[in-house]
């Protein structure tokens, strides 16, 4: 037994825990650049952190156990599943221990459990971003699932590194099937990270909330595990768009010394995501949330429609 | 060994069938015959989740021929690895909530006689085993009329309310009318087992080597399958479900949505993979078609529900859709000869079975104690309950994880399999089925996530929060037995979650049997931590892992934030600076599920209805807003009332036959011999 790949693994969610914060500060960065505004720089979001690590948490009086459990299982979840998503490497221990449906299973969890944390306390607000989030999500998982399984049906496995095997040996051949999967995801990544035009992670105002709405009652470092954990989903959601579509760059050997390349590609395919989240996010404007039906619909429908032409035309 | 499991699984059930029998004698003694008698069913249960357990895991197949029942047809029993899986099953269920009894039925003591809800339950669960033991068509349909006239007698215990008499009766009608089909069908298989020379077609022995016409094959599968799914609540057939599983005893409720309905899937299991055994595709296009209809139709139905117990009752009809896939897929694989994928879709269908027995009774235990606690079944009363019945709370909370197929939870083993099923399709020649493969796996994905939506509205309404009701009843936590059935009913789920390989190895002897391959072959190689059907590249999947992976995060995260861990002051709600907020304002059942009525609203009868109370100064102040909101399920009355209206008319007609004169009786006793000897001279 080597211990490389258990050093890869563990490099590995090194990276997705302490790299999270600086996308969303890149993603941040980008969008000032591009609105005209100065921006707070890369780094804020470990500020915002550290600030929320050093308050004191202010708990409403019923407060039951859920709501203090949540934040941890939200941030467990989210590393595990940095931990099997291939990041640098494909060649990881935890990797077998699931496959993309599994992945997609641990982020149902984590809204599952942020959702009651949202009822738990019993204002307006948390049960309206917990019917909301439910009910974008309800429609989502699903597109989202069907947009990887059209993935897994092309390369024959649904575990992601056997995906990224199957690419790299050259067995993969472009299909129709896999730009629905790809535009589908797209819309899907957005929807499920809370992006614009489906939720505005920079809101505060009241009736547009779906995520804020339900964390409305956290503080202090209960807050700064949730945040974290969102951050984490962004620079999940885009390994997994990047381990699913266009791999290239991810190291295949069993060996440290490829890592820093593979560190180097990963971020320059960061850097290139944030920026098409940002031209996303200035060109189009937060939709009415029943608008919503006919983006996420589409989303399922295009996803169903790779996984139509998979069996129809291949 | 001396004893061989049959024996025992008999033995269980003359222990029942003694424990019914004995109970009228005890009925001075209420609170002891509760005890003895759930003690005794207990046993009983234990017995033959033994039997079963033992059944399955030696492959055995053994069977016993009883001189009872008409002259000259014999009883039949068999117990082979189908049967024992569903002793297995039904066993276990009938265990943990034959414990949770005990406290619950207690309830009842000082209000009514439980005499009769202790015979009936015991008689129940007999006539359930019976039914998978049964190796002909005579016992099998005894048992199954013994199990739905028991049931019906369980259903209208409360019989003091209309709705339950109404229920009840629907939930008779519509046992009859499939245990009449199911008849019709065996009849068939019978008519073709022997050709009317002997009565010994009734075995289920003979029947399998009937050679059947196809056209007499498919009406044979068909009059079954619509007997067993009016059972087991497929839609359209599942109008009496909603009705019947909500006003029974919780405990009963447990029973029916947790393994009553799966007589009637081992019923179609049966039928199709043994009695009948080679079918074409589009039986198990139409089984999946239909397991497809279900499941999206049953959660969306579910998410309308305020009434906790009706939610978990539609939920039912999910779930059974949801196990029909897996049936479905299994047949289509059987009959393009893929031996592998058609084991793997049985495995799936029949681990959800299991699946779904442990978490639905769970979470009509849970359930019930909520409504032994508070007096209330309707989630818009509830709230805040998770202070006042903390064991309760987490208890349904794994309910509501397990069935949301939420890792590492045993939903999500089955409903990972099935989709496993579904994307290991290669491409089959019919360009229907190619459809729907993708159609289904979405509709399965679209299911899966409606469900945990539906059960955040159910846990959180009824748990979380707040109280929302006018008054306030002495919550109380549920008893220790109550606890205990819950409890254990929990455990089995996270064990079905975490070791699903070792499952999978002890039932893989039924997919042996009906599709002559395993697939433990592929699935425990890699040792039992692993789950990897067909290949370990293909997929695989460990929860174990994956809980432990999510413990050890969980547990590190939490040491480390509180090595230097700042204070946690306790404050009351943030409330805008509005300093009136009250329980009211919070989200209920109706607001929650808004969204989604939205939606897929199109798909019931929805009429809402606003009242401004008119006592105002002006309209735009209105002192008090009344919202009246009904949603009725449309099949009622697309498919349901034309036949009612029609029977009625029909009664009628013929009602004025009736004229109470002793004459016209004469004459038509007359007329009706005069035509029979013109036309059968």
């Amino acid at each position: 037994m080597t211990v490389v790949p258990y050093i890869i693994e563990l490099l590995q969610i090194g990276v997705l825990i302490g790299l999270a914060p600086a996308f969303v500060g890149w993603v941040r960065m980008v969008k000032c650049w591009a609105q005209g505004r100065r921006s707070a720089g890369l780094l804020q979001p470990y500020r915002d952190l550290a600030k929320l690590f050093s308050k004191d948490v202010l708990l409403a009086e019923n407060a039951s156990w859920i709501f203090r459990f949540t934040p941890y299982l939200v941030f467990g979840t989210a590393v595990l599943a940095g931990g099997i998503i291939p990041i640098l490497s494909i060649d990881l221990p935890l990797a077998p221990t699931a496959d993309v449906i599994v992945i997609v299973a641990l982020f149902a969890i984590a809204r599952f459990f942020i959702a009651l944390a949202g009822m738990d306390i019993g204002t307006a607000f948390g049960g309206m971003g917990s019917s909301r989030e439910m009910m974008i999500a309800s429609l989502a998982e699903p597109a989202m699932l069907m947009a990887i399984f059209t993935v897994s049906l092309a390369n024959r496995s649904t575990s992601l590194s056997e995906i990224i095997q199957v690419i790299y040996s050259g067995q993969s051949v472009i299909r129709p099937s896999l730009a629905f999967a790809f535009l589908a995801f797209v819309l899907i990544a957005l929807a499920e990270t809370g992006r614009v035009p489906v939720d505005n992670p920079a809101t505060h105002l009241e009736l547009t909330m779906v995520h804020e709405a339900m964390i409305l009652e956290y503080s202090g470092r209960h807050l700064a595990l949730i945040e974290w954990a969102g951050m984490m989903k962004l620079f999940l959601f885009t390994s997994l768009g990047i381990a699913a579509f266009a791999p290239w760059g991810i190291a295949a050997r069993e060996e440290l010394s490829a890592v820093p390349l593979a560190l180097l590609y990963m971020i320059i395919k960061f850097g290139v995501v944030g920026v098409a989240i940002v031209l996303i996010e200035t060109g189009l404007a937060k939709m009415r949330l029943f608008r919503l039906t006919e983006f996420l619909g589409a989303a399922f429908l295009l996803a169903t429609l790779g996984m139509l032409a998979f069996f129809i035309l291949d | 060994m001396s004893i061989d499991s049959i024996s025992l699984a008999c033995s269980a059930i003359v222990l029942l069938l003694g424990s019914a029998a004995f109970a009228p004698l005890l009925k001075r003694m209420q609170a002891f015959l509760i005890e003895f008698s759930f003690l005794l069913s207990t046993v009983a249960s234990f017995l033959v989740t033994a039997a079963g357990v033992w059944a399955v895991a030696r492959g055995i197949n053994e069977q016993v021929i009883l001189l009872i029942g008409l002259p000259d047809l014999p009883f039949h029993l068999r117990l082979d690895a189908l049967s024992g899986f569903f002793l297995t099953v039904i066993g276990l269920l009938s265990m943990f909530v034959s414990i949770y009894s005990i406290g619950y039925v207690k309830g009842y003591i000082g209000q009514r006689s439980v005499t009769s809800l202790v015979i009936f339950y015991c008689l129940f669960v007999a006539g359930m085993l019976m039914v998978v033991l049964s190796d002909d068509a005579l016992c099998f349909l005894v048992s199954w009329e013994i199990m739905a006239a028991a049931s019906y007698f369980l259903v209208v215990f409360e019989n003091e309310k209309p709705e339950n008499r109404r229920a009840a009766f629907l939930y008779l009608v519509v046992a009859h009318v499939g245990a009449i089909a199911i008849l019709l069908s065996f009849g068939i298989l019978a008519g073709f087992a022997v050709k009317a020379e002997s009565f010994s077609g009734y075995t289920f022995d003979s029947m399998r080597s009937a050679q059947l016409p196809i056209e007499w094959a498919t009406a044979a599968f068909f009059l079954s399958f619509f007997g067993f799914a009016a059972k087991a609540g497929v839609i359209p057939l599942h109008v009496w479900l909603p009705e019947a599983h909500p006003v029974a005893p919780s405990n009963v409720s447990a029973l029916m949505s947790g393994v009553m309905l799966k007589t009637a899937i081992y019923g179609i299991v049966r039928v199709t993979f043994d009695l009948i055994h080679v079918f074409p595709v589009w039986w198990g296009a139409i089984v999946l078609i239909l397991g497809l209809i279900s499941a999206v139709m049953g959660v969306l139905y579910a998410l309308m529900q305020h009434d906790l117990k009706r939610l978990l009752a539609y939920h039912s009809v999910e779930n059974i859709g949801i196990i029909l896939i897996g049936i479905g897929l299994a047949m289509i694989f059987k009959s393009f000869n893929l031996p592998l994928l058609a084991a793997l879709g049985l495995i799936a269908g029949l681990y959800h079975t299991m699946n779904h027995a442990m978490f639905k009774g769970l979470l009509f235990m849970g359930a019930g104690s909520v409504l032994h606690a508070t007096g209330e079944r309707n989630m818009e009363e509830m709230g805040g309950l998770i202070h006042k019945m903390p064991w309760t709370a987490a208890l349904f909370l794994i309910g509501c994880v397990s069935i949301s197929a939420l890792p590492p939870f045993n939903g999500f083993v089955s409903e990972w399999l099935t989709f496993q099923a579904f994307l290991l399709t290669p491409a089959l020649p019919s360009p229907l089925i190619r459809l729907l493969i993708p159609l289904g796996a979405a509709l399965l994905a679209l299911t899966g996530a409606l469900a945990a939506a539906c059960f955040v509205k159910a846990f959180g309404v009824t748990f979380l929060g707040h109280w929302r009701g006018q008054h306030h009843p002495r919550v109380h936590e549920a008893s220790w037995s109550m606890r205990l059935g819950m409890l254990l009913a929990a455990v089995t789920c996270f064990c079905l979650g975490i070791l699903p390989s070792a499952f999978i190895d002890w039932m893989d002897v039924i997919a042996e049997q009906f599709t002559g391959t395993t697939i433990a072959s592929s699935a425990g190689r890699y040792g039992w931590m692993w789950l990897t059907p067909v290949s370990y590249e293909r997929a695989s999947y460990s929860g174990l892992i994956v809980f432990l992976g999510i413990l050890a995060i969980v547990a590190l995260a939490f040491v480390m934030l509180h090595v230097k861990a700042g204070r946690i002051r306790r404050v009351p709600i943030w409330d805008c600076g509005f300093e009136k907020i009250n329980q009211r304002m919070q989200y209920n059942a109706t607001s929650f599920s808004m969204p989604i009525r939205r939606i897929f609203g199109y798909l019931f009868s929805i009429r809402e209805r606003v009242e401004l109370a008119p006592q105002a100064a002006h309209k735009a102040f209105p002192k008090k807003i009344n919202y009246h909101i009904s949603i009725r399920d449309r099949i009622w009355g697309w498919l349901y009332k034309p036949v009612v209206d029609a029977s009625f008319w029909l009664s009628r007609k013929v009602g004025k036959l009736q004229q109470g004169r002793i004459q016209a009786y004469l004459i038509y006793s007359f007329v009706t011999i005069i035509i029979l000897l013109v036309f059968l001279r």
